[in-house]
């Protein structure tokens, strides 16, 4: 088929325009973009939560809120940053770049793409409703146990559980239906000659991120529901008093809550190896010794679980297996960081906005993981457990490792996705600001939690109070940074230099064989991979 | 709006920089460990600290090296190997491999084993044994066995409210002060057993190292053995509700003498509370002592004036419950009547049964039917209570 009568093909096609384009598309590239939409306004929504919270943290007393509903914020912060944030980010670039990556002409089931997307507006809108309700004088506002449902808490809580169950329901059919699509695309609709092990990273980071959510959200589904039944049906799943145990639920929880830092994690590690090797103009190190790792962290993610709640005391033989398999896992992640840096090791370097996050990005995702390695002792975690060094951890991985991840990649595609470049002066104040604030904001809070301030606290002891203004602070920068980013984002759709069909010198890939903005329908005729 | 807010956060950084250099009063690490559990977490926790900052630092300074070296603008040219091609690169490649094995199974697998079995050890050479109860939110304490056995109290937050609510001047140990501290003989070893009456709760105070959830419906333990006098504080670990940031544990580290003496004299106010059970209580008496037990217990959830917080926290002014029958016709107690539900609680209402005694129970009860503007008439004997139990 010639190139004129794919135009012409494109043309014949209906769309319906406006905003029943967007409803009925079945369009990766559409769908791509509305999960990288939603992502966006989620995060915003996420980070004005816990802007509050930092406000009434800024000294002892409260100030601003009652404690009923600081504890709904920090819990729908964690929710709307994970769930409707950081997945639907990379859900939305795997629709956007994996079928341009591996030469298809689209995601294999596409309707099944739209409901999956359509899926979490509501859920996000459910998790969220509460709030509004409780103004109304329905219920007593949004589920206030934080995002991790403990029971018998959420036994006890009000009207926002359920609403937080049911979204999370939601959010997970989602999920499924992303990754089943995911995993038949890869497998089935890779361009010919394009074997497996020739795969761009990213495809390799998806997929295994796509088994891991088949195999763990079913496990968060059948939690949560029993969860619904203790509270509404009379059974006793989490309740001792019938026979039941709590700590089953943190079990049930975390057998998906761990692999989930790697659902959230292992598409970004896809996607970086290919922006290192761009700006360094020189191959990626180490593809197959890559590949086995991710596979190595997705294994490993499924049987590490329980050491997120050592505290709840366990058998010493389960305290020791759950620790040193947790230090098991720094074995594939170094082999990761060695091949990362040694991507960029003698290239030829340029440092353009994509490339400043994601050399800030190796770094700050390593003071995550080498937090993460102490944090696997179980002598020395009685002490960090629930602590805010927990807190200043988890944020170095998936702010530092997931985020600003994610912020990478939204440099990086932006010219192949729009057509256009963006400023690259307001994106390089964009990283400086993110990632000097992020430290001044999570620093501190390795040194409140191991003075021993413990999370989840709406008001603290005197000693505390230093660190907490300083992280105030910096928080309210780091948040506010981020509008210049929405402001980049939104300009650069609009219009700017033309970007070339390349885009960056060094890129390699077949969607950078495509002109930008590729078209509606690409790969109309099968490009072949020697 | 927010320039006021940014007004007040410069001013508030400015401050913090002074009061950072005037007193000091923040600590880079763990505080002074008081307990040889405490001192072992603190020797692992600083030396893994070292070795993963030496990992840091290399790691780091190798990036910035290629950073400032390799770089386009410098003429660099790229090379072009994509993995370790000779077998010499190949082993070099398996150098930090190794070298991290080392570290996680050895250099750091090694003493956190000691520490597990150490921490884990509860039982050897104990000397006494004491159980720790966690309920919203508060802690209750009891000694099991030896000269102090019997002795059981509840442990209130007594911070007021007006300092929380910036009313007043907060005192130096906000959020840290109980009515009743939890007193221990300086260096026996005290197995602890926690658990809870409604949801988890965590029982930590950093000096000693050991912080272990409180669970409903089981018992958990660890120890802790105070080497060094002085009074220890912390704070309730587990998100619990809406209280959490607000049930403090304190505790006393006292010689063998002064735990003795503590001892007679919770043993004298023992005795004399199940004195006061069995005699006859005038109205107003009850009243007086029911309003004390109320603002300490009750008023965190139904508040001051027993307005409530609806729906959650019912109001107590006009309810139902507490203006109804305590007892039936034939002197029986009627479900779900006033003293039933103080007795055995409901849902987020938890039981006082085994918190307070006859006397403060019966107290309360009658307070709540003639003070927060109810006015019932009746009054309930603390004899009546115990004839329950």
């Amino acid at each position: 088929m010639s190139s004129t009568t794919a135009a012409h093909h494109d043309e014949h096609h209906d769309h319906p325009t406006g905003i029943m384009r967007w409803l009925t598309t079945t369009n990766h590239k559409d769908i791509g973009t509305l999960y990288l939409t939603f992502s966006l306004i989620m995060f915003l929504v996420g980070g004005a939560m816990i802007l509050a919270v930092r406000a009434e943290l800024f000294q002892p007393g409260l100030q601003l809120m009652k404690p009923e509903f600081y504890n709904q914020l920090i819990g729908v912060h964690a929710l709307v940053m994970i769930f409707a944030a950081l997945m639907p980010a990379a859900t939305g670039f795997a629709n956007w770049m994996l079928p341009l990556q591996i030469g298809a002409p689209d995601m294999a089931l596409p309707r099944l793409n739209n409901w999956g997307f359509w899926l979490l507006p509501p859920a996000a809108i459910l998790l969220t409703l509460p709030f509004t309700l409780a103004l109304f004088g329905i219920g007593d506002g949004a589920i206030a146990t934080g995002w991790t449902f403990y029971t018998p808490l959420s036994i006890q809580g009000g009207i926002g559980v359920d609403f937080a169950i049911f979204s999370v329901h939601l959010l997970g059919i989602s999920s499924v239906l992303g990754s089943i699509n995911v995993i038949v695309t890869i497998l089935n609709m890779r361009a010919p000659g394009m074997t497996l092990m020739k795969m761009p990273m990213f495809a390799w980071g998806w997929l295994v991120t796509a088994f891991l959510l088949i195999a763990t959200i079913p496990v968060l589904a059948g939690a949560v529901t029993m969860l619904l039944t203790d509270r509404h049906f009379g059974t006793h799943f989490f309740d001792a008093a019938g026979g039941g145990d709590p700590i089953l639920f943190q079990h049930l929880f975390w057998f998906f809550g761990h692999p989930e830092v790697y659902i959230v994690l292992l598409p970004v590690w896809g996607f970086m190896p290919q922006i290192l090797q761009t700006f360094s103009r020189k191959p990626m190190y180490g593809y197959k010794a890559q590949v086995v790792s991710l596979w190595a962290i997705g294994a490993l993610a499924l049987v590490v679980w329980a050491h997120h709640f050592f505290t709840v005391g366990m058998p010493v033989p389960a305290l020791l297996y759950f620790m040193y398999s947790t230090m098991a896992i720094s074995l594939p992640l170094a082999v990761l960081f060695f091949c990362w840096i040694a991507t960029i090791w003698k290239g030829s370097l340029s440092f353009e906005t994509p490339m400043l996050f994601a050399t800030g990005w190796i770094v700050l995702f390593g003071i995550g993981g080498l937090t993460g390695l102490v944090l696997a002792d179980v002598a020395a975690d009685a002490q960090y457990h629930h602590s805010y060094f927990v807190v200043a951890h988890f944020h170095y991985t998936l702010f530092a490792g997931g985020m600003m991840g994610v912020m990478s990649g939204v440099y990086y595609w932006l010219p192949k996705m729009t057509g256009h470049m963006f400023s690259e002066r307001l994106g390089k104040l964009h990283f400086w600001l993110t990632a000097i604030s992020f430290n001044l904001t999570f620093i501190p809070q390795f040194f409140l939690g191991l003075a021993g301030m413990p999370r989840r606290i709406p008001d603290y002891a005197l000693q505390f109070t230093e660190f907490n203004m300083i992280s105030t602070v910096a928080a309210f920068v780091l948040g506010f940074s981020q509008l210049i980013f929405v402001y980049n984002i939104v300009s650069c759709v609009r219009g700017g230099k033309k970007a070339t069909d390349r885009v960056w010198e060094g890129a390699e890939g077949l969607e950078w064989t495509l002109p930008s903005p590729p078209p509606y329908h690409s790969f109309t005729e099968q490009p072949i991979v020697k | 709006m927010v320039m006021q807010f940014l007004k007040k956060a410069g001013l508030g950084v400015m401050l913090a920089m002074i009061s950072l250099a005037a007193h000091a009063e923040y600590t880079w690490n763990f505080p002074m460990p008081a307990t040889p559990m405490a001192a072992d977490t603190l020797h692992v926790h600083n030396k893994f600290m070292v070795i993963v900052m030496i990992i840091f630092l290399v790691v780091l300074s190798i990036m910035i090296y290629s950073i400032v070296n390799h770089r386009k603008s410098k003429g660099h040219e790229a090379a072009t190997f994509s993995g370790p091609s000779t077998k010499s690169q190949v082993l070099w490649t398996l150098v930090p491999f190794a070298i991290l094995l080392y570290i996680d199974f050895i250099l750091m697998g090694i003493p956190a084993y000691h520490s597990v079995v150490m921490m884990e050890d509860t039982k050897t050479n104990a000397d006494m044994v004491i159980k720790i109860t966690g309920s919203q939110w508060r802690w209750q304490y009891e000694y099991m066995d030896g000269e102090a056995q019997g002795v059981k109290f509840v442990s209130n937050l007594t911070t007021p409210q007006d300092q929380i609510d910036n009313k007043a001047e907060k005192g130096k140990d906000y959020l840290l002060e109980v009515d009743n501290h939890l007193v221990l003989p300086v260096g026996k070893k005290v197995r602890v057993l926690l658990t809870s009456t409604d949801v988890i709760h965590n029982w930590w105070v950093p000096a000693f190292g050991s912080a272990r959830d409180a669970i409903p419906g089981f018992l958990r333990e660890t120890w802790v053995r105070v080497d060094v006098p002085g009074t220890y504080r912390g704070q309730c670990k587990e998100l619990c509700g809406k209280g959490h940031g607000f049930m403090p544990v304190v505790v006393d580290a006292v010689s063998a003498e002064d735990y003795s003496k503590w001892v007679e004299d919770q043993k004298t106010k023992l005795a004399a509370a199940s004195a006061g059970a069995d005699k006859t209580w005038t109205k107003e008496e009850l009243v007086e002592h029911g309003k004390e037990v109320y603002v300490k217990n009750c008023a965190v959830c139904h508040q001051a004036e027993g307005q409530g917080l609806p729906p959650t926290f019912p109001a107590l002014h006009g309810s139902k419950i507490a203006t109804g029958p305590i007892f039936d016709a034939e002197g029986k107690l009627v479900k779900d009547g006033h003293l039933d539900r103080v007795f055995n609680g409901k849902g987020v209402m938890p039981a006082w049964k085994a918190v307070l005694n006859d006397t403060d129970i019966a107290s309360v009860i009658t307070y709540e039917r003639n003070g927060l503007g109810n006015s019932v008439g009746d009054m309930l004997q603390p004899a009546q209570v115990k004839a329950l139990r």
